[in-house]
């Protein structure tokens, strides 16, 4: 009713006036409007040249000083102003990398049971909780992992591993387990980005036409089927670009990794090693670094960490392209 | 209409407060109340200490004091720079950190710490004996068991297990590393030879825990675990620590008054030019505990802006003599008392304005 009458009396009120300057106003607002949001949509890029010029010049001291070797060494020691990387480089990868291996296959198992199978009363408190996982401070993920996961790392999972499944041989769980470790740092990561590839997962499945699982239910598909063959490959491309987003989030993620992984600069192939990420080094060392070497050190670690999270941000893209691509064909 | 009532009774607040102040001090007329007087920033390990500090020189003389407790090198890079009216570390400035200051800078001790050796060793029922070098081996990972012969010979009667050492370190740069690796570098050549003493070193071994409670909790959950931490910390939190053997040759179990203890016996021998960036760890003294420290603050000898400067040299000396009496009650060690008087006559020495 209020919307009407407000119309009317807007329309009413305009009509008097000429054609001429009403359109010209019109076109000025236009202008203004297309310069506004052009600015705005500069605003965002330019910040992010801002941000890697200024990490970059702080960074250039210890990247000229150590060179190629910044990456490629292990050993940080300030004191004797050595800064290798290449543990928490290695650190950040593989902890993000076992995130994904353990959130992705639970992340969608569960929004496709929750799109397609789940009845509806069940649909909205499940995924709602699911959400909340997403709600939880990371501080209290740390803490968790603490109390909880690393005492059951350190004894039922550790020798279960080991003694029952017989793959304390491999290299990739030897060596002693303390829990502190990459393995508790993936498990942690997982978790904290499962709520996001689900929520995405989730709507993109939702946003699947019905006509698509109708047609393969009519070409007598069984339920599996209209799953696997018509619904998933038609959101491909919003399931990868989900997986991407909880990627990005256990790259940068900093306080509950660094409570869990046992902070130690050293490559090792056990999983139940303790490791280093770049996001923990930066943390951990940052409000006591006098000395600018160190500073710019820390900074440089900061660039990689940015560059690390480009590249894969940049593979995502290539890949949701190259998945959007498919189903078209 | 509660509104309405509030104003005039605000106002009248706001008059009755100035008014006092114009009464009590009239060097510092400018003083508004709400306003902040002094700004600071550094070490986190004396900042309950600190805050109870400034809380009661507030009220004592409406004086008001921020403190941003971010680290010691954040103290010290804001003081060096000039943001702040004075900085707080737990590790003294180096030369070339104070070449880069303003001006001269001072160093006032305020208070003492001390570093404890927790662990976790199943069974064990008196306090652990230990000395320094045995303590230094442990963390290059020389001596990897429980049951080293040179562990149960320090330790006649005790059960020690064969079990495997954990060492825990600080995983972000601190004063309390700082403070314990000048004592494994002052007590062992090896050690000296190799990760050296800093805020932050190349540990040979271990994992590493951010602050004080990450170290503790992984060594209170991790049988056979080792680790280092603040005495405060320790007491507050009921955890285990060892009796550590001093320069006399003596056990000490860390306290307050062992830790004021060693600061006294190196007090005494003082130069009369000292600049107070000295080490206690290792002290002399038959009661002195060896992994102590001070914590200093730091203020610039030429303080350019008077009221401000003033109000840093009252403050200094309510520090030393009133606040020194509530520091044991928080586990932080007083100053001994001979070198409170020695450190009021250096507070004299700051210069303040140009005496317009």
């Amino acid at each position: 009713m209020t919307e009407a009458t407000a119309k009317e009396v807007g329309s009413r009120s305009t009509k008097p006036a000429a054609e001429i300057p009403r359109l010209d106003l019109r076109a000025l607002g236009d202008r203004a409007y297309q310069i506004a949001i052009t600015a705005f949509a500069a605003a965002i890029p330019l910040l992010l040249i801002l941000i890697a010029v200024s990490i970059l010049a702080a960074a250039w001291p210890a990247l000229t000083r150590s060179g190629l070797s910044f990456l490629t060494q292990s050993r940080w020691d300030v004191a004797s102003g050595e800064f290798g990387a290449a543990p928490a480089i290695f650190g950040t990868v593989v902890s993000s990398a076992i995130a994904l291996v353990i959130a992705t296959p639970l992340a969608l198992g569960a929004s496709i049971f929750l799109s397609e199978i789940a009845p509806s009363w069940l649909r909205q408190p499940v995924a709602f909780l699911v959400d909340l996982l997403a709600a939880v401070p990371s501080v209290v993920y740390g803490l968790w992992g603490i109390f909880v996961l690393i005492p059951i790392l350190r004894d039922p999972v550790g020798p279960f591993i080991r003694d029952t499944l017989h793959l304390g041989g491999i290299p990739l769980f030897a060596g002693p387990n303390y829990g502190y470790s990459m393995l508790a740092a993936g498990v942690i990561l997982a978790i904290m980005i499962l709520p996001y590839i689900a929520a995405v997962t989730r709507e993109v499945l939702r946003a699947v036409p019905r006509s698509q699982r109708e047609a393969a239910l009519a070409l007598g598909a069984t339920r599996w089927e209209t799953i696997r063959d018509a619904v998933i490959p038609y959101a491909k491309s919003g399931i990868v670009g989900g997986i991407i987003l909880g990627l990005g989030r256990a790259l940068g993620e900093t306080m509950a990794v660094t409570m869990v992984i046992g902070n130690r600069p050293e490559i090792s192939a056990s999983l139940f090693a303790p490791g280093y990420t770049m996001a923990s080094l930066i943390a951990n060392e940052f409000s006591e670094a006098t000395n600018d070497l160190h500073l710019s050190a820390l900074m440089a670690v900061g660039a990689v960490l940015f560059l690390v999270t480009l590249i894969v941000n940049a593979i995502a893209r290539w890949l949701v392209w190259q998945v959007a691509r498919g189903p078209s064909r | 209409m509660k509104r309405l009532t509030l104003v005039p009774l605000l106002l009248i607040a706001i008059a009755c407060g100035g008014d006092k102040q114009k009464a009590g001090s009239p060097a510092n007329a400018s003083t508004r109340s709400g306003s902040v007087d002094l700004t600071g920033a550094g070490a986190t390990f004396p900042y309950p200490l600190y805050s109870k500090w400034f809380a009661d020189y507030a009220n004592a003389t409406g004086i008001r004091i921020n403190y941003q407790s971010i680290g010691s090198g954040g103290g010290i890079r804001q003081i060096s720079e000039g943001t702040v009216d004075f900085g707080a570390t737990d590790g003294p400035m180096r030369d070339d950190e104070l070449a880069k200051a303003k001006g001269p800078i001072l160093h006032i001790p305020t208070v003492l710490g001390a570093d404890v050796v927790t662990y976790n060793v199943p069974g064990l029922t008196k306090p652990l004996n230990i000395t320094g070098d045995v303590i230094a081996d442990i963390f290059e990972g020389k001596i990897k068991k429980w049951n080293d012969p040179r562990i149960v010979a320090l330790n006649p009667g005790a059960k020690l297990p064969s079990q495997d050492i954990l060492v825990v370190h600080r995983s972000d740069g601190s004063g309390t590393t700082y403070v314990f690796t000048d004592y494994l570098t002052a007590v062992s050549p090896s050690w000296k030879a190799g990760p050296g003493k800093g805020k932050e070193v190349s540990w040979p071994v271990g994992l590493g825990g951010k602050g004080n409670e990450g170290v503790s909790g992984q060594v209170k959950q991790t049988p056979g675990a080792i680790g280092y931490i603040e005495l405060a910390y320790a007491k507050q939190n009921n955890l285990p620590f060892a009796a550590i053997k001093n320069a006399s040759g003596k056990f000490v179990l860390p306290s307050v008054d062992a830790v004021t203890a060693a600061a006294a016996a190196t007090a005494a021998n003082l130069p009369p030019n000292t600049d107070y960036r000295i080490s206690i760890v290792n002290a002399p003294g038959e009661n002195a505990y060896p992994i102590s420290s001070f914590t200093w603050l730091l203020v610039y000898q030429q303080q350019a802006d008077s009221v401000k400067g003033r109000k840093l040299v009252d403050f200094l000396r309510w520090a030393l003599t009133n606040g020194e009496k509530q520091a044991s009650a928080l586990d932080y060690a007083p100053l001994p008392e001979s070198m409170v008087a020695r450190l009021k006559q250096r507070i004299d020495s700051i210069k303040v304005g140009s005496s317009s």
